[in-house]
């Protein structure tokens, strides 16, 4: 990878070849002897796929390479190249049905990008050199204005800021997720008149790491705030900036119907190509027998008789393929993607989502999953922010072993001691904490924004202050010490002051802030205090702070700590240590030298920060409390009641995170634990799979018992990347099996990746199971990516999680009407009409086939090409979609209240075999019904009360008439929810059947040239016999139906109240 | 309560988008079931035994004469050389044959249904389109041109037109008495009317308007000399031409001839001997393929067809066992939906 190189240099230098050299203001440096204005991309963002001009090649191609529709098309070509019974518009319009339903979703999907896209690209912004502008004209070297609450129209280097320390601050929450304000330094040195800057920036060429960017670099879609305004100028513009260059589209997520309809799919196409042979081979043995290759009647023409046979043969194959390709439904992938596209507005419009608070409801992501919501058995949670609120309450805390209730006051009349000073001092001094500047003309604005975190004071209304931090933690940690007296107010130009309990005001020099990273779990600041000396303060888990005290002091807090751990507090050591004027020389040059290094800073910082923090002595711990999610319990004792596993992955310690699964219910009283931790690791003396094994095996004997198991993030990765040795699969695998025999798996000190593997491992397990991801941070992201279903709360912590989800809701609650009712739902809706499609297309197509046996194996339709066009666009497809959106088998209040209900659809219950072996029969039993039905019929073909006889036409649309009544009245029985638009839908098509076949039989058209079907339909009406045989046919088909749907258990909403 | 519209993105509160429409929700419960299925029975039973009843009292006279034994008046007609041949059969009545008679002629093994068969005619023709006529479609083909000269009407299945006649004789004290058909009205109604359609006369003459075609190959008469005593059967509205040319579904097969309706016989045919005289003409056995004339008369439900009776029959019954059974094993079981109110 390209190691960044950014190099601010006035003048000119030489030009690198990885890197870019930027004019700002255009206006050449003094020492450049040539000014070549250098070529980049303009800042417009696109987004969209195609424009008007490419769209219809560039969709067609895409479509054309679904399997599916090349098949389609390839079929429609053989129609039109090869003699064939049926002409290319049977198979061509409804593949042009197809096409364009699919192209007009995705021209209006692209046109809304288009939108998206223009809203930014024309956002007016203000160009020092050129003034008001639209964004997408920015070139790189502007110079671009930026004010408050704007975001940046493209990556900026800052040169000016309104505020007087020249540093300003963004959040950038809508592009990682990270809702605190950052604070960023201008360039220094620059002059004041920008105007007339003169000056050169080398950059490195565009790439993607967002977190690689320099000092002052501003990137796109930051937010500037609680800065008037900034000067920056233009550095990386359109689809180079970071953003854009971070965009990648979401691998595509399938859905297990999508595989099922595959695999259905090939065995159709078997019966297909079956069919085809047996009839191909069929022809050619009939025709070997005496008098039937050519009687007199029928005599070949002279091509045909030129003809090789194999060739011969060969189009045979094909004609019959083409005869009988309808079995694979053309229209069934957009009916699929119609429901899921349609049906996805259901969560969108379901206003028990709507959560009045952020004033939002759920988002749908990708329509393409709405059925897995049905079918999930694994679901990982992420704990802070989506089992608990985030929001954080300062309970408690310990000095020195005693422990202080949040209610009692500390400040009693003799004052603090010196260690209870120094503690509140260290919550004061240690955080990144910005306070929301509220002037008092600005009081208003401060109450109506509540803005990222930001907590206005709650008592007193002097002290109507707000607190801004990356974590809120902290800042449940600086009011939490302001209740005790301690008043952080602020930081300007390097200074802190606080306002101690006697109201007077201590200043403090910020000297280094030693940054909080996940792997080192604490963070640190030094100061300097009035009387000069300088102090570090590091707070951090106990876990990174105990090791690195002296231990007799740690005896005292432990304790606390692990009785807070227990009770669901989150807890945080405090320590502190006085630097020696020498020791800070050392610890600042250390600092300076790794902040400034151009290679593996972090990796230099890091070791610094590990040599400061270092024998350090233990003020005391905090408590702070993280409360549960609404309902959270409930709702995930309705995920366990419907057969889900719910796992807990959290980055946090373990006994906050089992307290959380106690409160959560997810560990009942009686759920044995079985824990394998670093520390039962250390006890089984580095046997742990041994060990685990042993506690499993035996405890697995007693059958009864529900399981909990806990892991950490440490031994996890022991198992994941275990040392290259024979067992390292075999340790997976056990500890899978271990895990699926739980009903609740807990692993703390998860670190992102980790989460990602788990749900890996378990998603590539044996049955491959269905799993779901839900969180609210970025740090869920990568396990939300990884699995099946990645659901985003819409939190407190930014929305990169929701912006990577397939489905983004406000609240833990919302998990289970989303699962048990939208998915329980979409799965029956779906795989009804899944299987409701292959199996209408099988009792269209087998007529024709048996058809074949009657007509010398010739190719003969046995419908008119009409009635095989419309069959699957006009007379079937409505109200199967009607169905597949409004259906409710099982009413939603009631699906809500018997989460059992779920594992009835669990492991794809009505996609497997079993069940389409049954439509297959279904459709075999009535297409043979069909045929045979109208066959004895025939032998006698004066059906009239005239005499007159019916031919082959008055046949198919005898088979055709039953056919479409029988398909759509056997939705109508499997129909147990029938709205105005059901009704509306079913009796519509087939009065449209009916109106159409008379329609259609009553003109001669003057486009076709043979007029097969005229008053075919209406003759058939007046025929008695006809009516009788369509009337016994549709019930005989009916019948076996009728009766399952009495001996089956009553399922109807009615049925389940009365059960109840 | 809040009250909607204080929120602006809050979804629309409406029946449809909460997915609350009001909803009928049936449930085939065996209160339901039984009854049905007893009613469906019981009226599919009626019908079948209205249905059987008439089919028994259909009387249908069937004589094949495709002439393969050698006993067969016919037999001497078959051979494939033999032009102009005319053979008689016998058959003798005990009592009156109700009328109307229907007369047609079936053929077996006779694939009409042929796809290359069926598309080798031109509609635009038959409609009288005579820009056709010079210039027939090529789906014709190979009866599109013979010896140069455009074919009308062209086609297979007009080629393949069935050219055997009948003539049915009453024996009246020795005497043979002709029995008349009635060759109107056997056509469907709207191919006669509607569909197919003569060229207009060119100057006054309907044969003038075929100048420059031929007619079929194995025609003895050109399209205008189907029935010159006729004009409005004559040409493509000539009733067996017609009745031809509605292609059969099954390769076993019966069209209309022709219905004894006038005079004497409006009562039907008298007991008595018949003899049907043939003038043998279609060749069958070269595919195997056997020829029969049925006498038959009709029904409101058509022609004989024992098939639709018994159907409704066993399905009647079937349903009436079932709900029988239903009601045992409901009453025995009392699955919980039974005593639903």
């Amino acid at each position: 990878m390209l190691r960044r190189r950014l190099n601010l240099l006035f003048g000119g230098d030489e030009k690198r070849v990885d890197s870019r050299t930027i004019y700002v203001g255009h206006r050449p440096g003094p020492a450049t002897e040539a000014f070549i204005p250098p070529k980049f991309c303009d800042n417009r963002i696109v987004s969209s796929k195609y424009t008007v001009w490419n769209f219809l090649p560039k969709n067609l191609f895409e479509q054309f390479r679904r399997i599916a529709n090349f098949y389609f098309l390839i079929i429609f070509l053989v129609q039109v190249i090869v003699d064939t019974p049926t002409s290319p518009v049977t198979s061509g319009l409804p593949l042009f049905f197809v096409i364009t339903v699919t192209a007009i979703k995705q021209g209006y999907e692209d046109w809304l990008r288009h939108k998206a896209d223009n809203e930014v690209n024309k956002y007016p912004v203000i160009v020092l050199e050129d003034g008001r502008k639209e964004s997408e004209k920015i070139k790189v070297g502007d110079i671009v204005e930026v004010m408050e609450d704007e975001t940046f129209p493209c990556d900026l280097i800052l040169l000016q800021s309104s505020r007087d320390d020249d540093t300003c601050f963004v959040t950038t929450a809508s592009l990682d997720g990270e809702s605190n304000h950052k604070t960023h330094y201008t360039v220094p040195d620059t002059e004041k008149d920008l105007q007339s800057l003169s000056a050169t920036i080398e950059c490195e060429q565009p790439q993607p790491d967002l977190y690689k960017y320099v000092l002052s670099l501003r990137l796109v879609w930051a937010t500037l705030k609680n800065t008037k305004k900034i000067y920056g100028v233009a550095v990386y513009t359109g689809m180079e900036t970071k953003m854009a260059l971070n965009y990648q589209g979401k691998s595509q997520k399938r859905s297990a119907v999508e595989k099922s309809i595959n695999a259905f799919l090939l065995v159709y196409l078997c019966i297909l190509i079956s069919k085809a042979v047996v009839c191909t081979t069929l022809k050619y043995v009939w025709q070997s027998q005496f008098g039937q290759d050519e009687p007199w009647y029928n005599q070949k023409t002279q091509k045909e008789k030129d003809t090789y046979v194999y060739l011969k043969m060969f189009t045979d194959f094909l004609s019959f393929m083409v005869l009988f390709n309808f079995i694979i439904p053309v229209s069934m992938y957009v009916t699929v993607e119609m429901q899921k596209f349609l049906g996805s507005f259901f969560i969108t419009w379901d206003k028990d989502f709507f959560d009045p608070e952020i004033q939002e409801g759920a988002l749908v992501n990708t329509s393409d999953l709405n059925e897995e919501l049905g079918q999930v058995e694994y679901v990982f949670t992420d704990k802070t922010g989506t089992l608990t609120q985030n929001n954080m309450e300062f309970i408690e805390c310990c000095i020195d072993g005693f422990q202080y209730k949040n209610t009692d006051s500390m400040s009693e009349l003799d004052g603090f001691c010196e260690k209870e000073e120094l503690f509140l001092r260290a919550l004061c001094l240690c955080h990144t904490v910005q306070v929301k500047e509220a002037g008092p003309d600005e009081i208003d604005e401060i109450d109506g924004v509540q803005v990222d975190g930001l907590a206005a004071g709650l008592s007193q209304p002097d002290e109507e202050r707000g607190f801004i931090a990356s974590s809120p933690d902290e800042v449940a940690l600086v009011k939490g010490a302001m209740k005790h007296g301690f008043t952080f107010l602020g930081l300007e130009n390097k200074t802190m002051k606080i306002r101690n309990w006697q109201n007077d005001t201590e200043i403090y020099e910020l000297l280094h802030v030693l940054n909080f990273d996940p792997v080192r779990r604490r963070m640190s600041v030094i100061v300097r205090n009035k009387s000069g000396e300088t102090l570090l303060f590091c707070k951090g888990a106990d876990s990174s702070i105990f090791p690195r005290v002296r231990p007799e002091e740690v005896d005292r807090i432990r304790m606390h700590v692990e009785r807070n751990a227990t009770d669901g507090y989150r807890t945080l050591c405090v320590a502190y240590k006085q630097l020696s004027p020498e020791e800070y020389a050392v610890a600042d040059a250390g600092l300076r030298d790794a902040r400034l290094a151009l290679q593996d800073r972090e990796e230099k910082l890091m070791v610094v920060y590990n040599q400061v923090e270092t024998e350090m002595s233990l003020i005391g711990a905090t408590a702070v409390e993280d409360r549960l999610q609404e309902e959270a319990a409930e709702t995930m004792e309705a995920l366990q009641g419907a057969g889900m596993k719910v796992w807990v992955l959290t980055g946090d310690k373990m006994e906050t995170a089992k307290s959380t699964c106690y409160a959560c219910r997810l560990f009942q009283r009686g759920t044995e634990l079985l824990e394998l931790t670093v520390r039962t690791l250390e006890d089984g003396g580095r046997k742990p799979f041994n060990l685990v094994v042993c506690v499993s095996l035996r405890s697995w004997s007693n059958s009864n018992q529900e399981y909990g198991f806990i892991i950490d993030g440490a031994t996890l990765s022991l198992v994941m990347n275990p040392s290259p040795d024979a067992n390292s699969s075999r340790y997976k695998n056990l500890f899978l099996q271990i895990c699926q025999n739980c009903t609740a798996v807990l692993c703390c000190r998860m670190a992102p990746l980790q989460k990602a593997q788990i749900v890996k491992l378990v998603k590539n397990s044996k049955g491959s199971p269905i799993t779901l991801s839900i969180g609210d941070g970025a740090n869920d992201v990568s396990m939300i990516l990884e699995a099946h279903v990645g659901i985003g709360i819409k939190g407190k912590e930014g929305r990169q999680a929701v912006r990577n989800s397939d489905y983004a809701i406000p609240k833990l609650k919302h998990l289970k009407k989303l699962l048990l009712a939208h998915g329980h739902l979409y799965y029956v809706r779906i795989a009804h009409l899944v299987q409701y499609f292959f199996y209408k297309n099988l009792c269209f197509i087998l007529p024709q086939f048996l058809y074949q046996f009657f007509c010398g194996y010739s190719q003969q339709p046995l419908y008119d090409a009409a009635y095989l066009t419309m069959y699957n666009i006009c007379f079937t497809s409505m109200p199967i979609l009607a169905y597949s959106l409004l259906e409710q088998h099982i009413a939603i209040e009631i699906l809500l209240d018997n989460a059992t209900l779920y594992r009835e659809i669990a492991k794809n219950a009505m996609l497997r075999w079993g069940p389409f072996l049954y439509w297959t029969v279904l459709g075999i039993y009535q297409g043979l019904l069909f045929f045979f039905g109208v066959r004895y019929l025939f032998s006698n073909p004066a059906l009239q009360d005239n005499g007159q006889v019916f031919g082959n036409w008055s046949y198919g649309t005898i088979v055709f008439t039953v056919l479409v009544f029988t398909v759509t009245l056997k939705l109508a029985l499997d129909t147990r929810h029938w709205t105005w638009i059901n009704h509306f839908v079913i009796w519509g098509s087939l009065a449209f059947y009916v109106f159409f076949s008379f329609f259609w039989g009553g003109i001669i058209w003057p486009f076709l040239r043979q007029q097969r079907l005229y008053f075919v339909f209406a003759n058939m009406l007046s025929s008695v016999s006809a009516w009788l045989v369509i009337i016994l046919l549709i019930l005989l088909s009916l019948l076996p139906d009728i009766l399952l749907v009495v001996l089956r258990k009553p399922r109807g909403p009615h049925a389940r109240k009365v059960l109840l | 309560m809040k009250s909607e519209g204080e929120f602006v993105n809050q979804p629309d509160n409406t029946a449809f988008t909460q997915q609350r429409l009001p909803a009928w929700q049936p449930m085939l419960s065996a209160g339901i079931v039984i009854p049905l299925f007893t009613l469906i029975g019981l009226a599919f039973i009626g019908i079948g035994v209205a249905l059987f009843i008439t089919s028994q009292n259909i009387k249908v006279q069937e004589l094949d004469y495709t002439g393969t034994a050698t006993s067969s008046p016919c037999f001497q007609c078959s051979g494939l050389s033999i032009q102009n041949c005319t053979c008689e059969r016998n058959f003798s009545l005990s009592e009156l044959f109700e009328g109307p008679v229907f007369f047609y002629y079936g053929l077996s093994n006779y694939y009409q249904n042929y796809r290359q068969y069926g598309v080798s005619k031109d509609d635009y023709q038959l409609s009288g389109d005579t820009t056709y006529f010079l210039k027939p479609q090529s789906y014709c083909s190979p009866y599109q041109y013979s010896n140069n000269k455009p074919i009308v009407p062209c086609g297979s299945i007009a080629n393949s037109m069935f050219n055997d006649t009948f003539r049915l004789y009453l024996l009246v004290n020795g005497s043979r008495k002709q029995v008349p058909f009635d060759g109107k009205g056997i056509a469907w109604w709207t191919d006669y009317n509607i569909k197919y359609r003569n060229p207009s006369p060119v100057n006054g003459s309907f044969a003038a308007a075929f100048d420059g075609t031929t007619k079929p190959v194995n025609w003895q008469k050109s399209a205008y000399e189907l029935d010159p005593t006729d004009q409005a059967n004559n040409g493509f509205l000539n009733q067996d031409f017609l009745v031809w040319m509605r292609r059969a579904a099954l390769p076993n097969f019966r069209k209309l001839y022709g219905r004894i309706t006038g005079g004497d016989y409006s009562q039907g045919l008298p007991a008595g001997n018949y003899t049907l005289q043939i003038s043998y003409n279609y060749p069958v056995l070269s595919f195997g393929g056997t020829k029969k004339v049925v006498f038959s008369n009709v029904s409101w439900m058509g022609g004989k067809n024992q098939f639709l009776g018994i159907a409704y029959l066993v399905i009647g019954s079937l349903c009436v066992v079932m709900a029988i059974v239903m009601l045992i094993v409901y009453a025995k079981y009392k699955f919980p939906d039974n005593d639903d109110a």
